[in-house]
């Protein structure tokens, strides 16, 4: 089977210090560590599962980011995945979740042939759970998202069966191949590092990442390993439309930032009766909550 | 997130900082002989080291979020046996396939086994790491290193067979002791016959206090010849749990390490193959399997130390009693930093053993490949030498630390330290075991004893004073060699009195003093080049040892064969 992992670099919030936000209100990045986005961890341990299933299976990982975001591909080539590209352009800089799942779904045409792909349900520093699904539209692919678990899936039947985290539950649905997935939190974590994969891996970078002072060691090693060259993606490699990519790209515009304190304190129970559910909408819609 | 190796800077000094390091991996490595046959092959030395670093940094990570918080359920649930088979505590699968998953078995395996080929010294500081975690999972995911035994002692068709298997993360166990075979291993009665129908030998008796005895690779040790009764009819036997034969009867209930199962076996024809010559069983292969083990616990106790050590400081830190938090006060803080100095000073004594292992096994498995030449035939003698004479006194030395540290870490802890909620409890049971088994630390003394009669230990103390210290060191250095000389002046006096058991009931003072100050000199060493690690446990272990060497120099002078009767009970 062909897997595409989608992984995402992002500024570690869980461990969020005094100097985590600017003054002006955005995320200090340079004081927050980087991370390979916990639920995207989630989403490779789901693809080597299958890997560990269907032998000679190959797992594709694809990262939007900075040149240092290869950091994400070297973590997935370490856990097990097999090659990686990133995909990385001052272009493609300020994208918001349009700008960057168009960007994301040209690299995957790019890629061309796959089975899955497979994302973490949102990322960390955004939360805004968008780019998956919007990469399945774009692709005209199905999706099925809050994944927590592959339970079977028919390679001659095209079919996949998947358990989905919903409210106070779980659903199972049947799907066809191919597919997009987003994979939730409560899915199972991701595998630790092999320590074989680091030691072979240790040295893979994209050109971007090298310098004048390395590129040298880095051009012998890969003459060797030519395994060590991770694939680096420019818009122009991913024959992206410069209109829809990066800020020029991005409908999204921040207003402001605001600190919300919620102070409500009571709370009521209502039944599931027409008449209470009227009831609520009306009065949502009487304080301008909703509408 | 916490990581077992990157928030114990004393581990990764000790995988760096030894003039003997560079020695090791190109012996290990063979002058970097795979780096174009294997992916994950170093290039040079710098290039190993740094492999060494992320694999223990792997270890780090594994054991701190997946073994150590698993310990308390693993310690509560314990292992059962149903219908004759082992059935663990069901967090201890967790933690063995967090560990296959990591590709961290067959650690010092060849490569071209599917092993990672890590220096001893690397799989040591693993050890340690595992065993602060949960010291009942170390000696699960430890055993593996009984494969050396049989890489050893074994035939090529043997290697083939069984060591990828263990390297892909089978389990081994090594099954010594019987009902009346503990420390006296030459009493082993399990029969060993020849079945010349089906071309194979069969095993048939029990065998008891069994550590993991339903592992899926055991060696053991048999009686294959009849009529003897002595270690001289003892032979080595692999056997195979796949073959089918050897039923686990019971699973003892036991103080500490819960999630280790010790077993007792029952063996009924079961089919097993000669490891290495016939009658060498005991001679020559338990003692290579035994040597391994002993630094297996080793390394166990000062895991245990750590852990002990971790849990006292946190509590200290914060526990408030008079308006402060109890670190502040003189009473604690003497016995914290007594804890992290046996601590620190066991733990450069690991190293050093672990270090000199590596070397003369290095060697030896190029024995196997090659004629040594005579400069290496030497080097191979010295440093066998070096591992035989420091591994009783690492082993003992620091299994004894681990249990005064888990003492002092319940003390520190109060009342507290006394209930079941903290895992101080959990250590100060674990810990108790480790002077005990692989050698009780009596038995360790036996072991060492010669190296202090033949004046070995008083040569190397000799050696380690032409060592050059940091000058901010060198008073210690004075009053280390001063011990020395104390130490060197009850051996000579143990000695002339010509008695026996004069000798035999001084032995323990005698070891624990060579030990002492062999530890100071390794100490010393490290703080010269790490003062921040190592400066203020050097000052509180040379001030412990040297009241330490006064104790026993006291009691040898006092002791003498009149002595002995007061002594005595029947």
């Amino acid at each position: 089977m062909k897997i595409v992992v989608l992984a995402k670099q992002v500024p570690d919030t869980r461990n969020v210090g005094p100097d985590a936000m600017t003054p002006e209100g955005t995320v200090n990045r340079a004081a927050l560590p980087a991370v390979f986005n916990p639920e995207d961890l989630n989403a490779l341990e789901q693809a080597l599962r299958l890997k560990d299933q269907f032998p000679g299976s190959t797992i594709s990982v694809v990262t939007m980011g900075l040149p240092k975001s290869a950091e994400v591909i070297r973590e997935a080539l370490y856990r097990g995945a097999d090659q990686g590209y990133v995909v990385t352009d001052r272009c493609l800089g300020g994208a918001d979740t349009l700008a960057t799942s168009y960007t994301l779904s040209q690299a995957i045409r790019k890629i061309g042939d796959f089975d899955i792909i497979l994302g973490g349900r949102q990322a960390i520093d955004g939360d805004t759970a968008q780019v998956g699904p919007q990469i399945a539209e774009k692709l005209g692919l199905t999706q099925v998202t809050y994944a927590e678990e592959i339970l079977s899936v028919d390679p001659e039947a095209r079919k996949i069966v998947i358990k989905r985290h919903i409210d106070g539950g779980v659903e199972t649905v049947e799907a066809p191949l191919p597919l997009v997935v987003t994979v939730n939190g409560s899915a199972a974590p991701c595998r630790p590092r092999h320590a074989k994969r680091v030691m072979k891996y240790k040295n893979a970078t994209v050109k971007a990442e090298r310098t004048p002072e390395n590129a040298e060691k880095y051009a012998e090693l890969i003459a060797r390993k030519p395994f060590l060259d991770i694939t680096q993606w420019g818009a122009a490699d991913i024959e992206a439309d410069m209109a829809q990519v990066g800020k020029t790209g991005s409908p999204t515009n921040v207003k402001a930032v605001q600190n919300i304190v919620f102070k409500a304190k009571d709370s009521r129970t209502m039944t599931a009766s027409d008449a209470d559910v009227e009831g609520l909408i009306i009065e949502l819609l009487n304080e301008k909550i909703i509408g | 997130m916490a990581n077992f190796y990157t928030d114990v800077p004393e581990i990764r000094f000790e995988m760096e900082n030894s003039p003997l390091m560079q020695r090791i991996v190109d012996l290990k490595e063979r002058d970097y002989a795979d780096k174009d046959k294997y992916d994950e092959a170093p290039q040079d030395y710098e290039d190993a080291l740094d492999n060494y670093h992320r694999v223990l940094d792997i270890v780090g990570d594994i054991t701190a979020n997946t073994i150590a918080p698993n310990a308390e359920e693993v310690d509560a649930e314990g292992p059962h046996c149903e219908n004759g088979r082992v059935r663990y505590a069901s967090k201890t699968y967790e933690n063995l396939d967090a560990m296959i998953k990591a590709g961290l078995n067959g650690v010092t395996m060849p490569r071209r086994f599917g092993g990672l080929n890590l220096p001893n010294t690397v799989y040591t500081a693993a050890n340690e790491m595992v065993s602060t975690a949960d010291a009942g999972f170390e000696n699960i995911w430890s055993l593996q290193d009984c494969i050396e035994t049989l890489y050893e002692f074994g035939n090529e068709d043997q290697h083939s067979r069984f060591i990828p298997r263990i390297c892909a993360g089978e389990t081994m166990s090594m099954d010594l002791t019987e009902p009346d075979a503990g420390s006296d291993l030459q009493s082993v009665m399990l029969k060993a016959t020849y079945d010349e129908e089906a071309g194979c030998w069969r095993l048939n008796g029990s065998k008891r206090f069994i550590t993991n005895g339903d592992s899926d690779l055991h060696l053991v040790l048999a009686r294959s010849e009849a009529g003897t009764r002595d270690g001289r009819g003892l032979s080595m036997f692999i056997y195979d749990k796949r073959d089918g034969g050897v039923n686990v009867r019971r699973i003892e209930n036991k103080m500490g390490i819960h999630g280790s199962p010790t077993c007792e076996l029952v063996y009924k024809n079961a089919k097993a193959e000669l490891c290495g010559s016939r009658k060498m069983g005991l001679i020559k292969y338990v003692m290579a399997l035994m040597n391994g083990a002993r630094l297996g616990i080793a390394a166990q106790s000062v895991g245990l130390s750590q852990g002990a050590y971790n849990e006292a400081l946190a509590y200290a830190k914060d526990r408030k009693q008079f308006g402060k938090a109890i670190i502040e006060f003189p009473a604690v803080y003497d016995m914290l930093s007594l804890m992290k100095a046996k601590l620190d000073a066991g733990r450069a004594l690991l190293y050093q053993t672990a270090r000199y292992v590596d070397i003369y096994k290095a060697l030896d498995d190029i024995a196997r490949e090659r004629k040594l030449t005579p400069e290496e035939r030497a080097e191979q003698k010295q440093f066998s030498r070096l591992a035989d004479a420091f591994t009783p006194l690492a082993k003992g030395m620091n299994s004894e630390y681990a249990n005064q540290n888990a003492y002092d870490g319940i003390q520190i802890h109060g009342g507290s330290g006394f209930m079941l909620e903290y895992a101080c409890q959990r250590i100060y049971r674990d810990a108790r075991i480790t002077s005990i088994y692989e050698g009780t630390t009596q038995l360790q003394t036996v072991a060492a004893i010669r190296y202090v009669t033949n004046g070995f230990y008083s040569q190397v103390l000799a050696d380690y004073e032409q060592w050059p210290v940091a000058a901010a060191y060198e008073a210690y250095k004075e009053r280390v060699k001063a011990m020395a000389v104390k130490y060197n002046a009850c051996v000579e006096a143990v000695k002339a009195a010509e008695d026996q058991d004069l000798h035999d009931i001084c032995a323990r003072h005698l070891y624990e003093m060579a030990a002492t100050t062999l530890m100071c000199h390794l100490l010393m060493q490290n703080a010269s080049k790490s003062p921040e690690l190592f400066g203020k446990s050097l000052n509180v272990y040379v001030n412990y040892a040297e009241s330490e060497i006064e104790k026993h120099a006291n009691w040898i002078g006092r002791m003498d064969t009149a002595q002995l009767e007061s002594y005595r009970k029947s």
